[in-house]
This record gives C-alpha cells, sequence and structure tokens, in this order.
C-alpha cells in the first residue's frame, strides 16, 4: 500500500550520507569543511535528543553536561600530549605545579577513548533513575538538567588550575603524533565523524524500527498504561537517556578536535538549549532531520553571526519561534509532506 | 459471533486450564483498608473477597470510592491502612509493574491506548514475554505471537482493523482495544473501570458477551454504572458507598436492599 515510514527514512538515510561523504567534501573550501565538522559534531547530539525527547518524551535541556564530559575527556589527552613534558600551560599560569591525580589517567588515548563512552553513562544512568524512579517528568525533568548544566560550567570555572576556567583548554597539536591542525588533517577527522554520524543514524533508525522504539513511543504519549502493562518504565527512560548522553559526549569529543577549543561556553546551558533547536528544527521525529537540522542552523549560525554580529541571535529565536508554530515536525516533516508521503493524521 | 468466542475460552484456558479443578477459594483478599487523601477517607476500612473465575461487579453513587478501589489493588493509589493479597502476595508495598506481572490487569476509565501506534502495535507492547529492554530491541514476531494477538484481535472484534491507527477507531472500538491489551498480558485478574461507557446499546451487548467470556477463565472487577450492563454480566454486585460496603449479594438481593435504594434515591 503506502510507502512505510521505515522505507522513507532509510531514503533519507541514503540521501544524508551521500551529501556528507561525497557533495559537502568536493564543494565546500577548507574553512567551510572545519566549519561542517562542527556542525556535525551537534548532530550526533541532536540524534540522540530526537530519541529521548521526540520518541520518549524526555526533554533534556542538559545535554551540554555530556557533550562537555566528552570534549573536555579528549581535550586532556589532547593538551597532556601537546604540552609533555611539561604541565599544561594554563596550570603553570595558576601555579599548579604538580599534575591532579585525576588528569593522570588521561595521558593515555585508549583512556579517554573509554571515558567518553563510560563516564556519561555512569552519570546519566543513575541520575536519571533516580529521577524517573520518584516521577519526576516533563518540565521539571527539563529544569533539572537545566540547573546540572548551569552547575557544571560554574565548576569548571571555578576550578581554573584544574580545567582551565572560562578559557577552557585549547593549544592542541598532535593527536597520536598525527597532526591536528591542518587543512588536511581537517578533512580527515570530517570524513570519520561523517562515518559516526552515519553509525548513530543507522542505529537510531533501528532501535526506532525495534519493539522498544514503539514501546518509547507508547511512553510518551501513555507512561501510566505502560506501567499498568508491566514494564519498568523508569528503566526504559533511564536507558533512552544513557544512550542519547553518549551520543552528546561522542559528539562533544569531535567538537574538540573540529574545533581545537573546548570551553564552558561551548557545553553550558545556552549551549544545551541551541541543541534543542537544532533537534526541532530538523524535525524531532526523525533522525536524518536532526542531522539536517543541525547542519542548517549551524550554517546560518555561522553566516548570520558574521554578516549580522548585534542580531543573529533574534534570528535564531524567530527561527525556533517559526518552527513551533508553523512547521512541529521541522524540516523532515516539511519534505514528508512535499514528497505527498506524509501522514495526513 | 459464537464462534470466535469459542475460539478464546481455548486461548484463555491454556494458562488457567488447571485450575479448573481447584474449586472456589479466594484469591484477592482486601482486609480493612482505608485510603485517605489528607484526612479524607475515600475508602474507609473496606474487606471485600474476590473468588477464581468471579465476575464481580461494583456499583455505588458518585465519590463512593469505586475508581479508588481500583486504583488501590493495581498500586496507582497507596493503602494508609489494611492489607490487599493476591494469592498470598501483599500488593499494598509492590510497584506497578511487579502488580501487572503478580497478574492484574487494569482498565482505564477513559481508552487509555496508544493513539499513535497501529491496534496490533498496541496489542504487541502489552505482550508479556518482552518487558526487559534487550528482549524489546531484538524481538521477532513468531508466529506464536502472531497467533495470541489473532486470537485476541478476533475476540475483541478488531481483526479486520489490526493495521489501523488506534486513534482512529471509535469509542467503543478504543475500549475494546484496551481490553484486548489486558487479555494480551494474559492476568489472572482484570479490573475494568466502566468498560461499557459511550457505547451503543448493540456495543454494550457485545462487550456483556467478551466479558462473560473473559469470566469462564478469569476474575473480574467491573465499575459500571448502567443497571442493565450491570444485570447482564453480574453474579455478585458489591454496593460501595462514601468509601465503605454498603451491600454484597446478587443483583436482585442488592435492588431489594432498602439502604441500597436509600442511597440510590435520596432522601
Amino acid at each position: 500500500m503506502k510507502l512505510s515510514s521505515g522505507a522513507l527514512s532509510w531514503s533519507a538515510y541514503l540521501s544524508t550520507a551521500m551529501l556528507l561523504l561525497l557533495v559537502f567534501p568536493l564543494l565546500l573550501e577548507s574553512f567551510w569543511i572545519g566549519e561542517f565538522g562542527k556542525y556535525l559534531a551537534f548532530s550526533l547530539v541532536a540524534v540522540g535528543i530526537v530519541l529521548s525527547w521526540g520518541y520518549c518524551g524526555i526533554l533534556s535541556l542538559g545535554q551540554g553536561i555530556f557533550f562537555g564530559i566528552g570534549g573536555y575527556a579528549l581535550a586532556m589527552f589532547l593538551k597532556l600530549e601537546a604540552s609533555a613534558p611539561a604541565l599544561p600551560d594554563f596550570m603553570v599560569w595558576s601555579s599548579v605545579d604538580k599534575l591532579p591525580w585525576w588528569w593522570l589517567p588521561f595521558e593515555h588515548f585508549s583512556f579517554a577513548v573509554l571515558a567518553i563512552v563510560v563516564v556519561p553513562v555512569v552519570v546519566a544512568f543513575p541520575l536519571s533513575y533516580a529521577l524517573f524512579m520518584k516521577r519526576v517528568s516533563g518540565v521539571y525533568f527539563a529544569i533539572v538538567t537545566l540547573a546540572l548544566a548551569l552547575t557544571m560550567t560554574v565548576l569548571i570555572v571555578g576550578q581554573q588550575g584544574d580545567t582551565g576556567g572560562a578559557n577552557g583548554i585549547t593549544d592542541f597539536k598532535t593527536l597520536l603524533g598525527a597532526d591536528v591542525i591542518s587543512d588536511a588533517a581537517k578533512l580527515h577527522i570530517y570524513f570519520i565523524e561523517a562515518v559516526f554520524v552515519l553509525i548513530a543514524m543507522a542505529f537510531g533508525n533501528w532501535m526506532i524500527d525495534t519493539r522498544l522504539g514503539k514501546i518509547l513511543i507508547a511512553v510518551r504519549d501513555r507512561e501510566d498504561r505502560v506501567r499498568f502493562s508491566g514494564y519498568n518504565t523508569a528503566m526504559i527512560k533511564a536507558f533512552v537517556f544513557t544512550v542519547s548522553a553518549v551520543l552528546s559526549s561522542i559528539g562533544g569529543a569531535f567538537f574538540t578536535l573540529q574545533v581545537g577549543l573546548v570551553s564552558p561556553n561551548s557545553i553550558g546551558a545556552v549551549a544545551s538549549v541551541e541543541m534543542v533547536i537544532y533537534a526541532a528544527v530538523g524535525g524531532r521525529l526523525s533522525v536524518p532531520g536532526a542531522v539536517i537540522g543541525a547542519l542548517v542552523v549551524g550554517f546560518m549560525k555561522s553566516y548570520l553571526s558574521e554578516r549580522f554580529p548585534e542580531a543573529w541571535l533574534f534570528f535564531l529565536g524567530a527561527m525556533f519561534i517559526l518552527v513551533v508554530a508553523v512547521m512541529p515536525k521541522g524540516i523532515a516533516g516539511l519534505s514528508e509532506r512535499l514528497l505527498g508521503k506524509g501522514d495526513s493524521a | 459471533m459464537t464462534q470466535p468466542l469459542h475460539a478464546t475460552v481455548s486461548a484463555s484456558g491454556f494458562t488457567g486450564g488447571d485450575a479448573v479443578s481447584t474449586t472456589q477459594d479466594s484469591m484477592l483478599y482486601i482486609d480493612n483498608v482505608t485510603v485517605s487523601f489528607d484526612g479524607f477517607k475515600a475508602v474507609d476500612a473496606l474487606s471485600l473477597t474476590i473468588d477464581e473465575r468471579e465476575l464481580r461487579v461494583v456499583i455505588g453513587p458518585n465519590g463512593a470510592g469505586k475508581t479508588t478501589l481500583l486504583d488501590l489493588i493495581c498500586g496507582k493509589t497507596r493503602a494508609s491502612a489494611g492489607s490487599v493479597r493476591f494469592r498470598g502476595v501483599e500488593l499494598t508495598r509492590l510497584p506497578e509493574f511487579q502488580i501487572v506481572r503478580a497478574g492484574v490487569g487494569r482498565k482505564f476509565q477513559t481508552p487509555s491506548i496508544y493513539e499513535d501506534l497501529s491496534v496490533q502495535e498496541n496489542l504487541e507492547i502489552s505482550i508479556p514475554q518482552a518487558h526487559s529492554i534487550r528482549r524489546s530491541l531484538f524481538f521477532r514476531r513468531t508466529p506464536a505471537i502472531r497467533e495470541q494477538i489473532d486470537a485476541v484481535a478476533e475476540q475483541i472484534r478488531l481483526s479486520a482493523h489490526l493495521r489501523t491507527k488506534a486513534g482512529r477507531l471509535s469509542h467503543g472500538q478504543k475500549q475494546w482495544l484496551e481490553i484486548g491489551m489486558l487479555l494480551v498480558q494474559n492476568p489472572d485478574l482484570l479490573l475494568l473501570d466502566e468498560p461499557a461507557a459511550g457505547m451503543s446499546p448493540k456495543e454494550r451487548e457485545q462487550t456483556a458477551e467478551l466479558l462473560r467470556t473473559i469470566a469462564l477463565g478469569k476474575s473480574l472487577v467491573v465499575i459500571e454504572h448502567d443497571m442493565d450492563f450491570v444485570k447482564a454480566i453480574a453474579q455478585r454486585v458489591t454496593v460501595l458507598h462514601q468509601g465503605r460496603l454498603l451491600a454484597e449479594g446478587t443483583i436482585d438481593q442488592v435492588q431489594a436492599d432498602p439502604r441500597v435504594i436509600e442511597v440510590y434515591l435520596g432522601h
């Protein structure tokens, strides 16, 4: 009969893959490859937001926390490699004379990679499970996560000597001996990142298609009913939230690599809210939509902030209002409607 | 019309079948239970027992505590005092999902279904064998599961609508779907809050027939207002008034009881 939404999202998947792997690398100058690499980092976060918010109704305004965990974990490794055998420069400036103990394991790349995946799990799962058990949901959960994002930035800024403070961690040179600054390196990183984004998209699409995907929708729409069908809904919600946390963390690591800098500004409350906007603009029920949303909003942000440095935030706000008011399913919903395959009800 | 009903008697029979030999021992003991909301006692020192394969109807005026009674059994509301025992298991301290896994299913007053999912998906989610995340991720529609879904769909008269989005069903069909979701869970005790509300006379009749069939293998507690519907299904009727047990017996006994008449007709 009609094309299933599954088939539709896989065709959107293929078009996105073409765009990322062929069209952008062929058309874009090296400056823009770096920029698009940055947007791709956010698109990993947006895929996670689609799963947790779009499908399971968990609105987190604190994805920056996990983005920061990944970003800082990799930055610590890169910084140690760049400054070895001396201490990182910002520590010297704050007259820290010995590497803090929790920095030590980050001399190993494998530990940093492990931390990027494991730390968000260890933080997100127990925290969210406890909150969901206590039936904290909806707006209240959003407020808790927003407060945590704020707390995290305050914490980082306050511990200048250990964390680089408000300036963040920067001045990387190499990753395991390979240069990370040159245009060629940026292109390589871009390709690796694009592959990660495609894997994340495939994972997201697959998960939505499984029975768990249906259960997520059920939890979003009628959590009570799901509970009275014998499910531990707190566990299901904590699982999805943790998945989105890990995706954010991986995104944060790529952000550090692409931009060559991680700072409290790029992971704070404002950044966290922006991440939700990426997913909303792209379409919160569409995995490919989230990726495109991150690219479009990211690009507009770069372009507009350059053209209208004073006013670009108003454009961002207007875009968000427009999307919420006129096209609740975002860019993905719009393209579905244009293709005439949109669900009429 | 009787054809699908027979099919489902055997379907529910394969779980409750061994219980047929045991005689009328009680399945649910509610013992001296009180539920108070800020001092207001919605249920007041209530005791009640439900037998195996009994269809009990609970009636009473508004605010009598009928819905609170069901909430209490399924864990949605917690008892302030007293005990609820289901086949020897104390339910008052279990989380909702474990009460469900112990064998108690609950249908809400307004049809509570997943409108964005198809009828088939609604039923599938309710299957009890895959409650864990891992099993849900790697869930496959086996022939046995398909059969189970088809049998229930036939019983609730939705076989032709398996692929329809649940949101597009009529009100009566939504009520049936939620009953079907309970049947797929295969509970031993079903708690139904006004299952025939908002139905046409014909749908009511079909619902009564459905409930009588279910009662052949399971116990049911049904809240209902419509006395014709009550007459059509009830074996025993419990009348609640202001959170207390007012009367209990057959429909005729209850209707002849002067206290019941007074409560319903007013002073």
